[in-house]
């Protein structure tokens, strides 16, 4: 019994985007809450099904089987359907007999998730809920686990995806490759939302690890998809991969047993997936082509020197010229913070401590932390103080406990 | 908070002809000095460089010559526009501009608008 809940779970996640994918391409966009509702029902039906007969040799097989079936029942069954889909359909297809049947095969299902990649990462609909839709649509998330990954509860994520969806409708999505002048801005929209989602696992404001991880990888997965086709395999989404991959390298270490985030120099380098990192190399060879830069270029670039646990000045130089470069073409606070902590490992304190008062990033915990290494051998009293107001601003347990690790090693004189 | 153009002048920028090593630590020099104005969300867009030695002059007339323009003592090498408070601060963020050590200048110009 367990084993069929667990084998149907596994199932939905990899299944349920699919489906829904195929089932919207067919039928229109506005009809994605039905596609979700057939797919949904098709699980139902397996689960009933299965905990009787026993799970079937292919599954995934079977799944499309029933969904097809209920697909062409609702088509029968339904005034609605009749009466809006059948006529958008025959208007589309052009043909007499609507076309009901299905199309499970590999290459339609890619080219399905594709075109629902870029319906759902479209400016139109604001960015959180692209990220919830994505979530939903693309990844196969649930409510709960949503609401887990945005610290929130479900009605929000409900009302937050019932918006989106009513945005696909009333702005007319399709679910259609963009025309190919609009490709490039729409494709940084795409690796946008996907480097989001990456963010949202690696960097999460959920304490859930299993969660945290299933959205890294679906953030990866979504970009590996994009690598299948020619258009979407550009330069930047091998480097955004390249940069997922470095980061995901370091998943394991940053936990430890007692559930606080590990600071980078206290990693254990063992835990370091060595795999990953070859793939993200991989990548990163991928990536070096073209003529464009792109901040996904330097921020893999970053990751994979932070990859090599050697403390040298080059290295630090090098991370230091990449951080600069990233801020001219993308300022972030994030990457404010690290290029003065760079800084400061390839030139000293000195010179880092007068950069980085001029950030004045002084809502942010990190921006105090900083501070406070820097003046932790020069003024322990002041550093002190700045570990003090980066612990009233940190808003997480496994925060506040890394920062009072970090206070209590202070030699006070 | 106010936009203003930073216009680099410099007497030389024969940059290539420069050893490898020097033209390392001169570009340095720049994306740290950029960089750190980058870090303070004060550049407005990435700079431009301008190719020295190339180019026209279209004069009354329709007089055009050919570059460089070697009546200009400093030659006006690239520009970039930051955000800043009022001149003053925009003054403070120019200093360290690597075109100052090598005997150049930096214009500080409100940009309208």
């Amino acid at each position: 019994m367990n084993q069929e809940r667990a084998t149907i779970d596994q199932l939905f996640q990899q299944e349920f985007s699919k489906m829904v994918a195929v089932i919207s391409r067919q039928f229109g966009l506005e009809h994605i809450e039905t596609a979700e509702d057939i797919v949904g029902d098709t699980f139902l039906t397996a689960a009933e099904n299965w905990a009787e007969k026993g799970i079937p040799e292919n599954p995934a097989a079977w799944l499309y089987v029933v969904a097809k079936q209920k697909t062409l029942a609702m088509f029968r069954r339904g005034t609605t359907w009749k009466e809006k889909v059948l006529p958008a359909v025959k208007a589309g297809l052009e043909t007499e007999e609507p076309e009901t049947d299905l199309d499970f095969s590999a290459q339609n299902i890619q080219d399905s998730q594709l075109r629902m990649i870029f319906a759902i990462c479209n400016p139109a609909i604001a960015s959180e809920s692209q990220i919830g839709l994505a979530l939903r649509i693309l990844c196969g998330f649930g409510i709960d686990e949503i609401a887990a990954a945005f610290l929130t509860n479900k009605e929000t994520i409900n009302k937050r995806l019932f918006r989106a969806k009513e945005k696909l409708r009333t702005e007319n999505i399709r679910m259609e490759l963009p025309p190919e002048h609009l490709l490039d801005a729409r494709l940084d929209n795409v690796l946008h939302i996907i480097y989001l989602l990456f963010n949202e696992g690696y960097y999460s404001r959920t304490q859930d690890t299993i969660l945290q991880k299933d959205l890294c990888l679906e953030a990866m997965r979504l970009g590996l998809l994009l690598t299948a086709f020619p258009v979407t395999a550009q330069p930047r989404t091998f480097a955004l991969i390249a940069l997922m991959c470095f980061h995901a390298s370091r998943f394991e270490a940053r936990e430890s047993a007692a559930d606080t985030l590990v600071l980078y120099d206290e990693q254990d380098e063992n835990l370091w997936d060595r795999e990953l990192v070859q793939q993200g190399m991989h990548f990163l060879g991928l990536s070096a082509t073209g003529s464009m830069l792109s901040s996904y270029h330097l921020e893999a670039r970053i990751a994979f020197l932070h990859c090599r646990k050697e403390d040298t000045p080059e290295k630090w130089l090098e991370i230091l010229a990449m951080y600069n470069e990233l801020l001219i073409i993308n300022y972030s606070p994030s990457a404010a913070l690290n290029r003065t902590f760079a800084l400061y490992k390839a030139h000293g304190a000195d010179i880092a401590l007068a950069e980085a008062e001029k950030l004045q990033l002084t809502e942010n915990h990190f921006y105090w932390m900083l501070l406070g290494e820097l003046t932790r051998h020069s003024h322990p009293a002041k550093a002190a103080a700045h570990y003090q107001q980066a612990y009233d601003l940190a808003k997480t347990a496994a925060e506040k406990e890394g920062i009072l690790r970090v206070q209590r090693s202070l030699h006070l004189g | 908070m106010k936009d203003f153009a930073l216009l680099f002048r410099q007497p030389s920028y024969d940059y290539q002809q420069l050893p490898e090593a020097e033209q390392a630590v001169l570009i340095k020099k720049w994306q740290d000095w950029l960089g750190g104005i980058a870090a303070q969300g004060k550049l407005v867009s990435p700079p431009t460089r301008l190719i020295p030695n190339q180019g026209r002059v279209l004069k009354p007339g329709g007089v055009v010559t050919d570059g460089p323009f070697v009546e200009i003592r400093e030659r006006l090498g690239g520009l970039t526009v930051i955000r800043a408070a009022d001149l003053d601060e925009a003054t403070t963020l120019a200093h360290g501009c690597p075109a100052i050590e090598v005997g150049g200048s930096v214009e500080i110009r409100p940009v309208m608008g």
